[in-house]
């Protein structure tokens, strides 16, 4: 095995080190001992992203399936060799990856690596427990056909993104669920379980060597890589303009948006600051929440932060205020965004806004599997173990000359893609 | 799997932890001249620190007529104290980078910051402070209260699935005050005044009627110290207020509570029973209860998901949930979805024939076994987080539990034997103690 190939020490006390398996499998590990216990995250590369054509929520399905059955366990065998031991294997799709975590008593980590393994290697995808995850997301989607919510962000996205796969919902609908055979989700898993777009973390009571051993032995006889479409730089439609989706409730449930500065972009991290005076932070503190709820009463929650994705960056917000008063809410957000572009921040925000994201920084790592899933993000972020440390200073060295640019190109001309679910009066 | 998310918010479990926290030193517990109980919980693993602040007050202690009081008190305990006007708390905490919230449950309102280690004693400072010092005027009032108007709104208005977990607790709860919601009746929150809340800050949030709690890296001396310090200047006021609310009488009928809506694509199915809590229940039976809550509802390999969703494909999930952490008769849950096609009075016939079984049969000796084996690993996973910790210790404390019970729990569920779970079942389980609950589109009769 090799040395470890940096050794930063995070401001949050986390030490981090980057590994290769003897396989070649790369990990990155933070031993700790405090608790009996071991926490795994990964993440195959490709996502919902990848759903074929007309077949939204495949990889949702492929997510929900990875547990059902694997090797010679069926469905109900390998839950119970789950339960035996308290063993917790999970998946989930996002846009950009399928995400895996694994959580086990220390005591049970042999296990847990063999559950693991046969549920990545070998995942049955039979046909009762297909039908049944099938029917648990379509009884999602109906739960959230007239949530004003899950409405919004359904309707937002499929505006702004329309014609690119991040337009579709990653859970899918009732009719592309309904058009999904069992076999191409055999298909997809072998495009996208591989080891090309694979980043790990390990994090607890477990050491470098039994650590390497559980990678290989989950990972290393994947296929070396999948195949991934190619997926386009997301375009970005509807500025400037209101779309209003009627639902007989008595508040308006509001999104809203525009394009930002790209995840790889040296502006991205003045972006991250401001959206953050914005309307970020828990809330309780942000110009949206100060004019929006404590000044006018408006709403009870009300925020926008920086959504960056592999091939689309955009600001996104939202807040849900009465039909009477939402013309309101859409007046004072847009009022305070074009008063951002033009006039940046005060000196006073800027600090407190880096202060505050510095600062907050290490309660991301209070627990293990919050650890593991940092070491994952930050992978998939592209960045090195060092991030940990370099993340706080590079927000440290934002300028105000720095912010004031970023704002006249993060807000421009302050138009927004606005989706509004309810009966707004005067929109 | 595929979990679906549970239908209707719910507080946190009673499930406490084990003898140990993370950092290898116990806990620590001990109590200022002013009454205010302190409990340490060291977590050395991360430079941040969990600190809360409990009253042991809630919804339940709203008076008649006035509900929703104790949860505006949350809301307005934002709003400045003397020394601290209106958002310097809050500005505080957003410059060094900290999270701030507050949550009022049935039983207790907590406030809680998690912030770098080094500010544990100024927030210290901001919490004690606003223990006694809130300073309130009806132009701050006002918005605030349109605010949890509008919270109201936006999660119960809207919402036919909230809207029915509303009935079905007032169904429940035909006397006692369980049975209001947390945020409060409309009706009722519009007419609150700034004196209903100054009195009812008056009565219940004193230094005797309140526990802090301090996890993560922190040392307990120096915690101690820092209390001392903050919270030990707050005068005593006398003995923390009586909390005796109107219990509910023994329930004889079982009820049905129905909501159609236009808004429901997807149909649903509750039961709510009456049970003993961790606090007023015989020794052994909460446990057993818990235990009963996963046997029948706790994943894939429970009763009534192995029934009703893998062999007789009647439902697309089902669940169970044992609200053990309260003051008095509390809550036992059970929810399900129904597969496309069932009826949900052909569900719930189905569900009764489930738990009548489990009745008449017995629990199965290995399903026991796996269910303590998950109960108890929970309480070793929750050695992993200080907030999960502080808000386990926080809840049971505020509930009537002791930092000993909390601690020896998982000692206690690997003691429960299959007869008490039986025994639990049989006379938790009647119909007659539960309210059933059915949510349906507009044009669909609960026949």
């Amino acid at each position: 095995m090799n040395a470890s190939l940096a050794n930063p020490v995070a401001p949050s006390a986390v030490n981090v080190r980057e590994l290769l398996s003897p396989r070649g499998v790369r990990f990155w590990l933070v031993e700790d001992y405090a608790v009996p216990l071991a926490s795994l995250e990964f993440a195959f590369g490709g996502g919902a992203a990848q759903d074929p054509a007309g077949k939204a929520g495949a990889a949702t399905l492929l997510a929900g399936l990875l547990d059902e059955g694997a090797g010679d366990l069926d469905s109900q065998a390998f839950q119970q060799a789950l339960d035996e031991k308290a063993i917790e294997i999970s998946f989930h799709a996002e846009r950009d990856h399928i995400g895996g975590r694994m959580r086990t008593l220390k005591r049970h980590l042999d296990r847990a690596g063999e559950l693991l393994r046969l549920a990545l290697n070998a995942p049955r995808l039979d046909e009762a427990p297909f039908e049944r995850v099938r029917e648990q997301v379509n009884a999602q989607l109906r739960r959230e056909a007239n949530d004003p919510a899950a409405m919004a962000g359904r309707a937002w996205r499929a505006r702004v993104f329309a014609g690119h796969p991040y337009g579709l919902p990653t859970q899918g609908s009732l009719e592309s669920l309904a058009a999904i055979e069992r076999d191409e989700l055999t298909g997809l898993a072998r495009r996208l379980i591989a080891r090309g777009a694979l980043h790990i973390g390990v994090v607890g009571a477990i050491d470098e060597k039994r650590a390497a051993a559980l990678v290989d032995q989950a990972f290393a006889d994947l296929p070396a890589s999948g195949d991934l479409q190619a997926v386009a730089e997301a375009p970005f439609a509807g500025l400037a303009g209101v779309e209003i989706v009627d639902l007989d409730v008595p508040q308006s449930t509001i999104r809203f948006g525009r394009p930002a500065v790209p995840r790889q972009d040296p502006d991205h991290i003045a972006s991250i600051v401001l959206a953050h005076v914005l309307g970020g932070g828990t809330g309780l503190s942000s110009r949206l929440f100060r004019e929006v709820r404590e000044k006018r009463g408006l709403a009870y929650s009300v925020s926008a932060s920086i959504s960056a994705l592999d091939h689309a960056s955009y600001l996104y917000g939202g807040t849900t205020t009465k039909n009477e008063r939402a013309h309101e809410s859409l007046a004072v957000i847009g009022g305070q965004i074009l008063d951002m572009a033009h006039d940046g921040l005060s000196e006073d925000e800027l600090e407190k806004g880096k202060k505050y994201l510095i600062g907050s920084y290490p309660l991301r790592f209070d627990t293990s599997a919050k650890v593991a899933g940092q070491l994952v993000e930050i992978q998939l972020e592209g960045h090195a173990p060092t991030w940990l440390v370099e993340r706080n200073a590079r927000i440290a060295a934002v300028t105000m000359a720095d912010a004031r640019r970023v704002a006249e190109r993060l807000f421009g001309d302050g138009a927004l893609s606005v989706v509004l679910v309810g009966r707004p009066e005067k929109v | 799997m595929k979990r679906l998310s549970s239908e209707f918010s719910l507080e946190p479990a009673a499930a406490p932890a084990a003898a140990r926290s993370a950092s290898g030193s116990g806990v620590v517990d001990f109590r200022l001249d002013n009454g205010l109980e302190v409990v340490v919980i060291p977590d050395r693993r991360a430079p941040v620190v969990t600190h809360m602040v409990w009253y042991r007050n809630g919804s339940a202690d709203d008076p008649v007529g006035k509900s929703g009081i104790a949860h505006f008190l949350e809301h307005l305990m934002f709003k400045g104290t003397k020394a601290h006007p209106q958002g310097e708390f809050s500005l505080r905490i957003a410059e060094i980078g900290g999270q701030e919230n507050a949550f009022t449950g049935a039983d207790y309102t907590a406030y809680f910051q998690r912030v770098a280690k080094e500010r544990l004693g100024e927030v210290m400072e901001f919490e004690a402070d606003r223990m006694t010092g809130l300073a309130l005027t009806d132009e701050v009032v006002a918005p605030e209260r349109d605010v949890v108007l509008e919270e109201r709104r936006m999660h119960c208005d809207a919402d036919p699935s909230a809207q029915l977990s509303e009935a079905v607790q007032a169904a429940l709860f035909t006397h006692h005050p369980y049975g209001a919601p947390i945020i409060g009746w409309g009706h009722e929150i519009e007419r609150l005044t700034r004196e209903d809340a100054l009195a009812y800050y008056a009565r219940f949030y004193t230094p005797e009627n309140a526990i802090l709690i301090v996890a993560g890296d922190a040392e307990p001396e120096e915690a101690r110290r820092l209390a001392e310090l903050h919270y030990g200047k707050i005068a005593p006021r006398g003995a923390a207020p009586d909390r005796r609310r109107p219990q509910e009488p023994e329930p004889v009928a079982r009820r049905l509570v129905v909501v159609n809506d236009e808004k429901v694509e997807q149909p649903s199915w509750q039961r709510c029973y009456l049970a003993p809590s961790y606090r007023t229940a015989a020794p052994g039976e909460a446990e057993a209860l818990d235990l009963l809550a996963h046997l029948l509802g706790g994943g894939q390999t429970s009763l009534l998901y192995r029934k009703l969703v893998l062999e007789e494909k009647r439902a697309v999930a089902v669940g169970a949930y044992y609200m053990g952490a309260a003051l008095d008769e509390t809550r036992f849950y059970l929810y399900a979805v129904p597969a496309p096609g069932v009826s949900l009075p052909d569900l719930d016939a189905a569900i009764d024939r489930v738990l009548n079984a489990l009745i008449a049969e017995g629990v199965e000796a290995k399903a026991l076994e796996r269910a303590k084996t998950r109960l108890v690993a929970d309480a070793i996973y929750a050695q992993d987080s200080q907030a999960t910790l502080a808000r386990w210790y926080g809840a049971a404390l505020a509930t009537g539990q002791t930092i000993r019970d909390v601690q020896e729990w998982p000692e206690r569920i690997e003691a429960v034997g299959a007869e008490s779970v039986l025994t639990a079942a049989r006379k938790q389980l009647e119909r007659r103690r539960g309210v059933t609950g059915f949510l349906l589109p507009a044009d669909e009769t609960a026949a």
